[in-house]
């Protein structure tokens, strides 16, 4: 008797489910970043997205910051996510607020594995530094034009990007 | 007679450096301040990180999500409950659970009592670092009792592992209503004697009036948050702007500063207790009976997908960003700590200050290394 082929499991997607203000802010954003900047709309949640190329990273990032209708004037939060295993990218995330607006969004970019550096964001929000030297530590991401890309949580001298999924979780020497 | 004039010195000649830290009673925690004086003027200064750093984010990757709630214990360590809320939420909101009224409230309670707590742990050791001795002591009694009542319904005074994601662990303790009610009046006397003790301190004043000041451009620009931001006048309040919770239903204030000195960032944390105080107040009597948490797998498989949440900790814009690959843990978690960037606005304010300052401001940002070096 033939067995019957395990079947995949099924993983379900979190539903988009923008705001009006959400809504509102996509349309601008189509507005602002015409259909030939190669950037791209998405959503995730309740969030905005714009996935741009990494050398688009300062432009569209100034944009937002500079821009009347968008007034990007505080930046919440930026993080690498390791999308290694996958396909052999690190992507980085810009959460970005208005505090006038207040309206959000992620400006996102995928930065291949072996020469992963992005342009900085600390003249368009200084708040970014240690952000980026926190992600220069724990992932490897070299942010050009940074002031002063030295370890900020470790210590000089430390082997390898704990950050990164490839790092072990104990077995590693400390000292 | 005349006074010659004498020659002013050049500041990259005469740098005097100073350490402070890591090991310094003043740092409230493993922090590292590097500076560098001019007479007493401070040149340069240079924070150094990350001696309490535990990996926290890449160890919750390899916990499951109910699990997590523990390693959050550990960031704010001195509000424990509002990190609980924050991760917990984050996996709410990406499985698109409903929690249960009563859940909400208890969890809106311990949490603005959690706020009080953080801000008399401040009060007293900021007067500490200003060199008054007495305020400590009623800082820290009126911490006491909120710990107390922690003990009661968490059964921890510290480190609760109380907020689950779909509510919270267990119901309140059948006493809790006779306990808040002489609770909220001690501590309302509390937060009226520590404001009167100190803030009007002529000392105290000549002490924090004018220091450390930080213009609101910069604050917003450097992504400084939480008291430390209101201070310089800026109404932002994650509580207000972006409501979570049950918190559109209460009626509360955002106290905030004028001029965005270590006066404004102390006074405004005085002000927040009395409205917290007021929230709680407002919570108790619309507190419901019913079920404290949703029915959820005890072992949480939220979608696959990516979520960013942000709550309002008692040091400012707490936030998670949560990407989850459909399994039982998460792919990735990062931790959007407050403490973390308005410790990045230190350099802007020493700037011109005087050495003898430096704790003052230090003590005036109100940082917890757990939550900084995660």
């Amino acid at each position: 008797m033939a067995r019957r082929p395990r079947r995949e499991p099924i993983i379900p997607e979190a539903p988009v489910a923008l705001d009006t203000m959400g809504e509102a802010l996509a349309a601008t954003l189509a507005e602002v970043f015409g259909p030939d900047s190669e950037t791209h709309i998405g959503a995730a949640v309740d969030e905005v997205t714009l996935m741009v190329r990494p050398d688009q990273v300062p432009d569209v990032c100034n944009m937002c910051r500079t821009d009347p209708r968008l007034d990007f004037n505080y930046l919440r939060c930026l993080s690498v996510v390791d999308y290694v295993e996958a396909s052999a990218e690190l992507e980085v995330n810009y959460h970005l607020y208005s505090l006038d607006k207040r309206h959000k969004m992620v400006v996102k970019t995928r930065v291949p594995e072996d020469s992963p550096s992005v342009p900085t964001v600390t003249e368009i929000w200084a708040g970014a530094n240690w952000y980026e030297r926190e992600s220069h530590d724990l992932f490897g991401i070299v942010f050009d034009g940074h002031p002063d890309l030295v370890p900020l949580l470790l210590y000089e001298g430390f082997e390898g990007f704990p950050g990164r999924k490839s790092f072990p979780f104990h077995d590693y020497d400390e000292w | 007679m005349q006074l010659q004039e004498q020659p002013t010195q050049q500041a990259d000649a005469i740098d005097l450096m100073v350490n402070m830290g890591p090991q310094h009673p003043s740092t409230h925690g493993v922090f590292r301040l590097v500076i560098w004086v001019d007479g007493e003027k401070i040149v340069r200064s240079e924070p150094h990180i990350g001696y309490l750093h535990r990996g926290s984010e890449k160890l919750c990757e390899g916990e499951q999500y109910g699990q997590i709630i523990t390693l959050f214990d550990r960031l704010d360590y001195v509000a424990n409950l509002n990190c609980e809320l924050a991760i917990c939420m984050a996996v709410e909101k990406l499985m698109g659970l409903e929690v249960p009224e009563r859940a909400e409230y208890i969890r809106v309670i311990l949490c603005e009592l959690n706020r009080i707590a953080s801000h008399m742990l401040f009060y007293g050791v900021y007067g500490l670092d200003a060199g008054a001795m007495t305020p400590v002591l009623y800082g820290f009694r009126e911490r006491e009792r909120v710990q107390a009542l922690f003990e009661a319904v968490t059964g921890a005074r510290m480190m609760h592992n109380y907020i689950r994601i779909g509510g919270v662990n267990e119901d309140l303790p059948d006493d809790f209503r006779l306990r808040m009610s002489t609770l909220l009046d001690q501590l309302e006397r509390g937060i009226g004697e520590c404001d009167e003790l100190l803030s009007q301190n002529e000392m105290f004043l000549a002490r924090t009036k004018g220091v450390g000041a930080i213009a609101a451009a910069e604050a917003i620009d450097l992504g400084v948050t939480g008291p430390a931001l209101r201070a310089c006048g800026v109404p932002e309040d994650v509580r207000i702007s972006e409501p979570y919770s049950i918190y559109d239903r209460f009626d509360f204030g955002i106290p905030v500063g004028t001029y965005g000195d270590c006066w404004d960032r102390y006074y405004v944390r005085v002000e927040e207790m009395r409205q917290s105080l007021g929230i709680v107040r407002q919570a108790m009597e619309q507190l419901p009976e019913g079920e404290i948490a949703a029915n959820v797998r005890r072992i949480a498989r939220p979608p696959k997908g990516e979520v960013y949440l942000r709550t309002e900790s008692p040091r400012g814009d707490f936030g998670v960003f949560l990407v989850s690959d459909g399994t039982d843990m998460p792919y990735r978690v990062k931790v959007r700590a407050p403490s973390f960037c308005n410790l990045q606005a230190l350099q802007a304010m020493l700037r011109d200050a005087y050495i003898a300052d430096a704790v003052i401001i230090l003590g005036s940002i109100d940082i917890i290394l757990g939550e900084v070096d995660r």
